[in-house]
């Protein structure tokens, strides 16, 4: 399989997918606007809070092409973070309080400075998450010491494992994805990552395998956690639920499929006036491979910059502009409202 | 519109069914909501029970409906499977369970 950008199908263009989220559907349908809804509870414009979360996408390369990726990642993506790039991004770093810097991709660990911006970040004292994909350690003896490595500077480890099946995991990741996941995760938690009284963090992501929304996270990791230790032997310490955003490769899936009108009718009428107000944009910060400036990664894959009234460039960071800006919005945005509300870390309600 | 009785799209104007009679209709979804929510079963039992006698009444809305609410309560495609083999158990069952009464009869006139 390989990546929209790859197979220059018309949803690689940015604009055209805005067009699509924006324009009636076939069956003649015009959602309402995300921004009047935010309107309607006198959310809008919609503001940040306080900036809690440096979220950097080091890269688009992946070892996986996972049907639903909003990144649109794989092995043919080669757009990577400098070490450059990474440097003005700690540079950035030093001047705030954030707390929290949450590494993605791709596979992050595919860049090859990624260590060293590790090691970097892990010097100025802020909490690493790295979004693991899991199947990266044992992918080439080179990542065989991920977990060690992660160990060493105590990064919280964000997997996703769209479920405890393989049927249903291979189908959304690829063949042969949950049998490496279980082994990658045996390997965590040989380390010490899950278990009981350790302080190394292993959370797992679920997100749903179709054109339907997340079931409660509180069930959902009750149900992973007994499968997976009665199955396989396997801890973990959370379980994140995720709704699918209808961006990239999910919306190309929506849409053949037939399931975009469905999707997005579900996405509408399941808007959540606390989970508006909660999303994860609010505290956010996400940084693209060329060091762009978003207010999250689902507005980086749609090339939706933060609004100009701060500098664009994590070169010119500056977070007082930022903190006085607007969020950008769009149509993409019900996922993040729908139910019990999604972000990187899981429901917001 | 659909040239069949059944149209999918009716599904959706189940909530206005009230039109015509909106006390009862009131009444019924009210009851409707407290039936579904997390008792003594929790959500998803309940979904999975409801998408078994969605097959036994046979009605293409119910399980249209709960097939995706079964989903979205976290089943998995075996339970979902096994919750109507159970339906469907039962009304063999209960089709067998007459041949009884066949039996009965047949030893009450035949030598």
């Amino acid at each position: 399989m390989q990546s929209l950008k790859r197979k220059n199908h018309e949803l690689a263009d940015t604009l055209i997918q805005l067009e699509v989220l924006n324009k009636a559907t076939q069956q003649g349908i015009q959602f309402p606007a995300f921004t009047q809804k935010l309107r309607d509870i006198n959310l809008f414009p919609l503001k940040p809070t306080q900036l809690e979360i440096f979220q950097v996408n080091v890269g688009k390369m992946c070892n996986q092409v996972c049907k639903h990726c909003h990144v649109d990642a794989g092995p043919d993506r080669k757009e990577i973070m400098t070490r450059a790039t990474m440097q003005q991004c700690l540079d950035a770093l030093a001047l705030t309080n954030v707390k929290t810097v949450d590494l993605t991709g791709g596979a992050p660990e595919m860049n090859p400075d990624f260590r060293w911006f590790v090691e970097e970040i892990s010097k100025l004292g802020r909490e690493i998450i790295v979004r693991c994909n899991l199947t990266i350690i044992v992918a080439n003896k080179k990542y065989y010491d991920l977990p060690e490595f992660f160990k060493a500077h105590k990064v919280h480890v964000i997997s996703s494992l769209p479920y405890f099946s393989a049927a249903r995991t291979n189908a959304q990741r690829g063949d042969g994805v949950f049998e490496d996941s279980v082994k990658a995760l045996k390997m965590l938690n040989a380390v010490g990552y899950g278990q009981e009284g350790s302080d190394l963090v292993l959370d797992l992501v679920y997100n749903p395998s179709g054109a339907f929304l997340p079931a409660s996270q509180g069930g959902l990791e009750k149900e992973f956690k007994q499968k997976l230790k009665q199955g396989f032997g396997i801890d973990f310490n959370n379980l994140f639920a995720i709704t699918n955003l209808p961006i990239s490769r999910f919306l190309d899936y929506l849409l053949e499929s037939k399931n975009y009108d469905g999707y997005m009718e579900k996405l509408v009428n399941a808007f959540n006036p606390v989970a508006a107000t909660n999303v994860m944009c609010r505290n956010t910060i996400s940084v693209s491979w060329d060091g762009f400036m978003y207010d999250c990664d689902f507005n980086q894959m749609l090339d939706l910059k933060v609004a100009k009234i701060a500098p664009q460039h994590i070169s010119e960071f500056n977070e007082a502009a930022l903190n006085n800006r607007s969020i950008v919005l769009n149509q993409h945005c019900y996922g993040c409202t729908a139910g019990a509300g999604s972000s990187c870390g899981g429901t917001t309600t | 519109m659909s040239n069949t009785y059944y149209n999918p799209e009716d599904l959706k104007k189940f909530g206005k069914i009230g039109e015509f009679s909106p006390n009862l209709a009131e009444k019924f979804f009210s009851y409707y909501g407290e039936v579904f929510a997390e008792g003594e079963l929790t959500a998803r039992e309940k979904s999975l029970i409801a998408l078994a006698v969605a097959h036994t009444v046979q009605c293409p809305y119910c399980i249209d409906a709960y097939t995706v609410d079964s989903l979205e309560k976290g089943s998995t495609e075996g339970q979902m499977m096994e919750a109507i083999h159970v339906a469907a158990a039962i009304r063999g069952g209960a089709s067998l369970v007459h041949g009884v009464q066949m039996m009965n009869k047949v030893k009450e006139i035949v030598m």
